[in-house]
């Protein structure tokens, strides 16, 4: 793909890059890593001490519990984005904020919130799933040949 | 009258007769907070959206200037104001508040020279008594265009740049001889430069080459020796950009001391680690400029500038749409 995308390029936009990269930092990647296994471990560390809360004291059972604990994630989600904590968050946490549901969430309230100066109908309710869209779409379009697979396996077994 | 092939010399020698810089909180921590005629400690400043903030900037940086220079608005011949909203909306909106003769510039953040230049080149060839240059940027609002929304989660890499809250304007008129004032002797139009480079978050090494293009045709045009000026400051190329664009000048032989070579884009938050390569947007030279440099040069600090306004051309669109990224800059001297 790089190389393809090189080879439209001149040979003096080619050296240039490369003299240009030699002056980059380079993104921590390593660093990356450890922080966002930290962040995100930590965060699901918190979903299951929610759903054992549910489980114990509201009298869930281990199947029923997983609903109430993602809302409950997403709220503190939605709530950290429109006090202004959450970016900052994942400006350190990477990936460790984003893959969990608080990412998701994060995705939709920041939206809301960026284009409630536009109205609710055509700022919030056209805006809020601009982020979140492709992973709706495509989480569906997965999940629909997933399914298609599984249903051909299991009349095939 | 033109020089070389894409410089013109000011014989008249226009003068800067004020100069303003209006910021936001961000900027009030930062190492040049002095050096603002006005800073906000709400980056909203009182208003609906980060859209109305910004025009705001731009219209108390107008006002500001305007009363520095001891001259009512409609003592003003022309405006020309831009910005990196689409539409420059932030520049036309407050030209409607301003209400003067209008020309809307798009330069990206090389707006604002840009704009100096222009506006000089009525004040020489007579076709201005005053002219007022200004421009502007938000952070937030520029978040919202060009990134994700303020609040949006996503890690940026170290080569990103921190757009800069702030709104600059200074008056141009006719050099009627008066000492110690601050004149425009020359400028320098750049061409679009694409050395296709494509990630938005490294716009300063996108944008090196363009404020090399620039500088070199400068020099070339008008004949100077490198050494003429006290000080080149580029735009907003950022910690990047400017480690580039010395290693360009030494690579080509063009022998700018690099110590009196400057980037507004470090200038403006010194260290702060949290703006990862420095400052950029329109607002950045402008401020920078209109407030630090020319305070400086009153005081005598520099007797002769380059100011190289540096911008990145692109939309969201033809990011999306694989485009890599056109760059462009604008070089005006000022001397004392």
């Amino acid at each position: 793909m790089a190389d393809a995308k090189k080879k439209k390029l001149t040979l003096v936009q080619q050296q240039y890059q490369e003299l240009a990269k030699s002056h980059e930092p380079p993104r921590p990647i390593a660093m990356n890593f450890v922080r966002a296994f930290l962040v995100g471990g930590l965060i699901c560390a918190l979903g299951q001490g929610i759903q054992t809360v549910f489980i114990h004291y509201f009298g869930f059972d281990p199947k029923t519990a997983g609903n109430p604990t993602v809302a409950v994630l997403i709220l503190l989600a939605a709530l950290l984005t429109g006090f202004g904590v959450f970016d900052r968050i994942a400006q350190w946490a990477g990936a460790g904020t984003a893959v969990p549901v608080t990412g998701f969430a994060n995705s939709i309230v920041s939206a809301a919130l960026e284009h409630k100066s536009e109205g609710y109908v055509l700022g919030v309710g056209g805006n809020m799933f601009k982020i979140a869209s492709p992973v709706i779409v495509f989480g569906v379009a997965a999940a629909f040949v997933v399914g298609l697979i599984r249903t051909l396996i299991e009349m095939g077994g | 009258m033109l020089k070389g092939h894409q410089s013109w010399e000011f014989a008249s020698r226009p003068v800067i007769l004020s100069s303003a810089a209006v910021g936001g909180p961000f900027e009030a921590e930062g190492p040049l907070a002095e050096d603002f005629d006005l800073l906000h400690g709400d980056t909203l400043m009182k208003q609906k959206s980060w859209e109305q903030a910004e025009k705001v900037l731009l219209e108390e940086a107008c006002d500001k200037a305007l009363e520095k220079a001891g001259i009512s608005k409609e003592h003003i011949n022309f405006f020309l104001g831009g910005d990196l909203m689409n539409q420059i909306i932030s520049s036309s909106f407050a030209a409607r508040t301003l209400a003067a003769p209008y020309l809307g510039l798009f330069g990206a953040c090389s707006t604002s020279m840009e704009g100096l230049a222009l506006a000089s080149l009525l004040v020489d060839k007579q076709s201005a008594d005053y002219a007022l240059a200004g421009t502007c940027s938000h952070n937030s609002s520029a978040e919202k265009q060009y990134r994700y929304p303020t609040e949006y989660g996503a890690q940026k890499p170290p080569t990103a740049q921190w757009t800069v809250t702030a709104g600059g304007a200074a008056v141009v008129g006719r050099n009627d001889g008066t000492r110690n004032r601050l004149h425009v002797t020359s400028a320098t139009i750049g061409r679009v430069v694409d050395m296709g480079l494509t990630d938005p978050f490294n716009m300063g090494a996108a944008m090196a080459p363009a404020a090399f293009h620039t500088i070199e045709a400068h020099f070339r045009d008008r004949q100077l020796p490198y050494d003429t000026y006290d000080l080149v400051i580029t735009g907003d190329l950022g910690r990047v950009g400017h480690s580039i664009l010395c290693d360009l000048f030494q690579r080509h032989g063009i022998n700018i001391p690099l110590d009196t070579y400057q980037d507004a884009g470090i200038l403006i938050y010194g260290d702060n680690p949290g703006v990862w390569s420095g400052g950029s947007g329109c607002g950045c030279s402008a401020a920078v400029t209109y407030g630090h440099l020319l305070k400086k040069m009153r005081q005598g600090a520099w007797q002769k500038i380059l100011v190289v306004a540096t911008g990145a051309l692109l939309s969201p669109l033809t990011f999306q749409q694989g485009e890599s990224i056109p760059c462009i800059a604008h070089a005006v001297s000022i001397e004392a």
